[in-house]
């Protein structure tokens, strides 16, 4: 085992292989940012070494699988070392694999990708590790409350979720929609609320029907969900769930449409996939080595959308309108420039009350999207278990 | 009809169909196990079947590019199980309720393993027969889109019935299942009929793991089985060691699975974590109210006696 | 004979590590390395035994759940039940006592999480003794159930607002965690697993409920005639096993969550039906099978990381550890038998 700590401590001379290096940045987009700054890491005996936790199987077409994805696509570096452990439970054994990282293969940098990993794990382990940085997948951080070498990044997944429901509203021909989520907490409902918002800005008629299966992975209840819905009369389904195969499968048999959620499902539903929410997380997680090789401070809290790069929509599936997509392309171009807002009032919930007043507006990122507990108009279902 | 009246109607379609498509690879691996126990013997790994079933049997149709030999496979790795479990089963001082959490977790743990590069790849189906083509009504016709494996499953509990009751193999397994002794008496190698009664109710559950991953929902993932096999043995206890009451069992609790999500899709949405645990508490229930503080009728003698 | 005790597991985990190693060689990997790695993510360094004894804590105490109503000869699966409602019942009791001081709130805890996962346990007894329902599939029904309680619990009426994606009650406070063993990482749960197996092994070993207990379950009915108790004694017996479980429920939320929240629900009930069996239903056993299969736990995440093996190798390595077990037990009882049949 080498003592890659030990390395770390090395300067970062330029060497030979950096043009190399540029090279592969480049290739992902990102040239510019590590242009001229010289990233002279590429010694092999000073590799970044990044260790990466999923809760899931890394190959589970879904949340995990888009975080193994990322690490592949930085793995091929050959100045980072990658290491990574699939099925991570949200106890003290994530706690044991962030600490097993760092001291058995010399973790620079460790990245626990499911939300449930931060308080108490990270927070707990962090401080005894001054030197290694643990950046969380969530958006958590809070610089008055969290130790400094903690961080969190977040994509806004709910941009790319807004230009599905565009492209379901302009699709749907019974006005139905259906939406099979876990449980409900702020991410989930902030998502629905924008799938419903975006088809309803298509047809004001529409609703969206939720089904919260009461986990994150059940495929035979997301089935059974999908086959529910359908069977009421909706004609596009859509999920948050670990992995969407079997809600795009089942909608495909039954020969309805379906958005996607976290990776990219177009191959499963070649008939009836319209689009779908991808996070890109390669792109994050080669910045941070970036920043990490020129031992450039390390930003606690990174969120994004469209703009940052962080979310990307599917490719539209065939029966996509052009319609349908110039719609989407326009608000995904507002999104683009940062002056789309989703959170507009006057804003009704789906028992009446008005939530935000004629007005009043929320951007992205505003706090208090970030603790939704609520369903908009159009949205059949509750937030109650 | 009004529109609340047709939302209740397709609660019971979704309810109808539910019982027959979760219910299925309850049927198999109840089958299986009743099987089983009537020769005397628990198998308590029918869960590590039921998935290795699942895991091999989409390999192999992947692979051949077939769905049916995908079951055949499966079943054949429920064969092999079930032998190991017969052959610890019968060695002195074993108990079988160990064997069958040790092959549990055995079963699931090659089936995570070796299925790894299964995850991805995309198997042909198993067909389905379009029974509800006769209704206009699209949820109807979902429903009644029934796959051969379940009218396998629906022939094989009144066969299996009048196997018990009319073949002499049947009573041989019965016998063996009452008593060691007795079946000695009549000649009978009581390890050989238990080994033939153990394989054969692997094979059973390896098939309802295929109905798994090549029919409903389709797919190999880790998370195919939330414990269809562990349930599937309460069942036959439920269904007291009848062929005809683990067909009824098996659709209870198939279309009690069924009825969280559709009440849902109808604008139910209280309390769905209740609904879920429905099966569980139904089960609890009826077994509850269907014991009493004599040996229950149809249990095999052996079992009774420990 | 005598060394039968220790030969077995012994030579079950020798061959089980053979058969393994031919597993991972099958599967591409380098047995030797694989090897290497399993003694250094579990045994080779205090930084590595101090994770495999933290995993070891729960499992001990939840293969008391079985193994005590093993010696009745009933078959209780339902640790993972009596873990979660143990833990929800100590958060719950944690969260009313969390303006007294840390001793008062860690009693009231542990005797709630005991009390709450005896009762289930006890539940499945006293059923299986006076309405004769099958106490291993009715445990196993229970676990189902008591995690959907806690579901609906921690998702709704008990939820802290507060805790936005990962739904759980609100935290005991700080000041009331269970802390660490000295200078180790290794969490007081540790020593409740060893204290309560020590304890229990005392009970059956030198009292008259053990000898009650182990004559219950070699013959029920000498048992009845000579008078005992026995409703009572199984009731008991269950109550006990399912404490236990409950409190390596208590300790999950004292010790490393602050609250009650699904992550209660980790398997720790279901592997401790492995050790269990594995250490013959001996209190003392469990001890060394815990650790053992801690360890596994411990450097499964290492198997991954060196070698790229998928997260289940710790799974089929704990499976043939077990199969091997029952199979060479039954291989040395043959011999005993043989040497028996001629003497």
């Amino acid at each position: 085992m080498k003592n890659t700590k030990l390395d770390m401590q090395q300067d970062y001379a330029i060497d030979q292989s950096r043009r190399g290096t540029l090279k592969g940045l480049a290739g992902l987009g990102l040239g510019a940012l590590a242009g001229g700054l010289g990233i002279g890491n590429a010694v092999a005996a000073s590799k970044v070494t990044m260790g990466f936790l999923y809760v899931g199987p890394r190959d589970d077409y879904g949340y995990n699988q888009a975080h193994f994805e990322g690490k592949s696509a930085i793995a091929k570096q050959s100045w980072i070392k990658a290491v990574d452990q699939e099925n991570v439970p949200e106890t003290i054994a994530v706690q044991k694999a962030m600490e097993s990282m760092i001291n058995l293969d010399g973790a620079q940098v460790i990245f626990p990708t499911s939300f449930g990993y931060f308080d108490p794990h990270i927070l707990k382990i962090a401080p005894k590790y001054p030197d290694v940085m643990f950046l969380h997948c969530g958006g958590l951080y809070d610089a008055n409350k969290h130790p400094k070498n903690v961080g969190s990044y977040f994509g806004y997944i709910d941009e790319a979720v807004y230009i599905s429901g565009i492209v379901a509203g302009h699709t749907s021909k019974t006005g139905k929609l259906g939406y099979i989520a876990a449980i409900p907490i702020p991410q989930v409902l902030r998502n629905i609320n924008n799938f419903t918002m975006a088809a309803r800005s298509v047809n004001p008629k529409i609703t969206v029907q939720v089904v919260f299966t009461g986990g994150w992975s059940n495929p035979v209840k997301e089935a059974e969900s999908a086959n529910s819905l359908i069977d009421q009369g909706v004609d596009v389904l859509t999920c948050h769930v670990d992995s969407p195969k079997v809600v795009v499968e089942t909608a495909e048999k039954r020969g309805v449409f379906s958005c996607g959620y976290h990776a990219d499902q177009s191959k499963l539903a070649p008939k009836g996939f319209l689009t779908g929410a991808e996070w890109n997380w390669s792109k994050i997680y080669l910045d941070y080595a970036t920043m990490i090789a020129k031992k450039q401070k390390i930003p606690n809290l990174i969120r994004g959308g469209f703009k940052e790069g962080l979310v990307k929509s599917s490719p539209y599936g065939k029966v996509v309108s052009a319609k349908a997509k110039a719609h989407a392309d326009k608000v995904r171009a507002q999104f683009m420039k940062g002056d789309f807002v989703v959170y507009q009032g006057p804003i009704k919930d789906n028992t009446g009350r008005e939530v935000i007043p004629k007005g009043k507006s929320y951007g992205q990122t505003d706090y208090w999207l970030e603790t939704m507990d609520w369903l908009v108009e159009g949205v059949v279902g509750k937030t109650k278990g | 009809m009004s529109g609340e009246e047709s939302q209740w109607l397709t609660v019971l379609i979704a309810v109808l169909g539910g019982a027959i498509r979760v219910g299925t690879p309850f049927l198999f691996v109840s089958l299986g196990e009743c099987l089983t126990e009537k020769s005397g013997r628990i198998n308590l790994g029918l869960e590590g079947n039921l998935i290795m079933g699942a895991m091999a049997g989409y390999g192999v149709a992947w692979i051949t590019g077939s769905a049916w030999l995908g079951v055949l496979a499966a079943g054949a790795t429920g064969v092999v199980l079930g032998f190991v479990h017969a052959l610890l089963c019968q060695q002195p001082r074993v108990n079988d309720i160990a064997v069958g959490i040790a092959l549990m977790i055995l079963g699931t743990g090659l089936a995570f393993f070796i299925g790894k590069p299964l995850i991805q790849p995309t198997a042909p189906h198993l067909p389905a027969l379009h029974l509800g083509a006769w209704s206009d009504n699209p949820a109807l016709r979902a429903a009644l889109e029934i796959n051969a494996l379940f009218i396998v499953g629906v022939l094989l509990a009144p066969a299996m019935a009048w196997f018990f009751k009319s073949s002499r193999w049947g009573l041989a397994i019965r016998t063996v299942g009452e008593s060691d002794d007795a079946a000695r008496a009549m000649g009978l190698n009581v390890n050989g009929v238990r080994m033939l009664a153990t394989m054969a109710g692997g094979f059973l559950a390896g098939v309802g793991g295929a109905f798994l991953s090549l029919y409903y929902p389709g797919g190999w993932s880790e998370g195919l089985s939330s414990g269809q096999g562990l349930m599937a043995v309460a069942l036959v206890i439920f269904a007291r060691w009848d062929p005809m009451r683990c067909l009824y069992a098996s659709l209870l609790f198939g279309g009690a699975g069924a009825l969280g999500p559709s009440l849902q899709a109808v604008g139910v949405t209280s309390g769905y974590y209740l609904f879920n645990a429905a099966p569980y508490v139904l089960t609890l229930i009826l077994m509850i109210a269907a014991s009493s503080t004599k040996v229950r009728s149809g249990m095999p003698g052996s079992l009774a006696a420990r | 004979m005598t060394f039968a005790p220790f030969l077995i597991p012994l030579t079950a985990l020798l061959l089980s590590l053979a058969l393994f190693g031919v597993f991972v060689s099958l599967a591409g990997a380098d047995a030797l390395a694989v090897y290497h790695s399993i003694y250094r993510g579990a045994f080779g360094t205090w930084f590595s035994w101090q994770n495999t004894l933290v995993s070891a804590a729960p499992l001990m105490l939840t293969a008391l759940c079985t193994a005590l109503p093993a010696r009745l000869g009933l078959i209780v699966i339902g640790g993972e039940g009596a873990v979660v409602l143990g833990g929800l019942a100590a958060a719950l009791t944690g969260l009313a006592l969390i303006d007294t001081n840390a001793w008062l709130a860690l009693s009231g805890m542990a005797l709630a999480a005991m009390l709450a996962g005896g009762l289930l346990i006890g539940l499945v007894g006293w059923l299986r003794h006076s309405r004769n329902v099958n106490e291993t599939i009715s445990s196993l029904l229970f676990n189902y159930i008591s995690i959907a309680i806690l579901s609906f619990l921690v998702i709704g009426l008990l939820r802290d607002p507060e805790t936005l994606n990962k739904p759980s009650t609100h935290h005991i406070g700080e000041s009331h965690m269970l802390g660490a063993l000295g200078e180790t990482s290794i969490h007081w749960g540790f020593a409740y697993g060893v204290i309560a197996c020590v304890i229990l092994w005392l009970l059956y070993k030198r009292t008259t409920f053990g000898f009650a207990v182990d004559m219950i379950g070699g013959n029920l009915r000498a048992a009845r005639l000579s008078g005992l108790p026995v409703g009572r004694n199984i009731f008991l017996v269950c109550l006990m096993g399912g404490a236990a479980a409950g409190l390596a429920g208590m300790v999950e939320v004292a010790a490393v969550h602050g609250r009650a929240n699904t992550s209660l629900n980790a398997g720790y009930g279901y592997e401790g039906i492995l050790i269990a069996f594995a250490a013959r239903h001996h209190p003392l056993a469990i001890i060394p099978m815990a650790i053992l299969f801690g360890g596994i736990r411990a450097a499964s995440g290492l198997m991954q990381r060196d070698h790229d093996l998928p997260d289940a190798t710790g799974l089929v390595l704990q499976g043939m550890i077990f199969i091997l077990l029952l199979a060479s037990e039954a291989v040395f009882a043959r011999l005993a038998l043989n040497k028996g049949s001629k003497a």
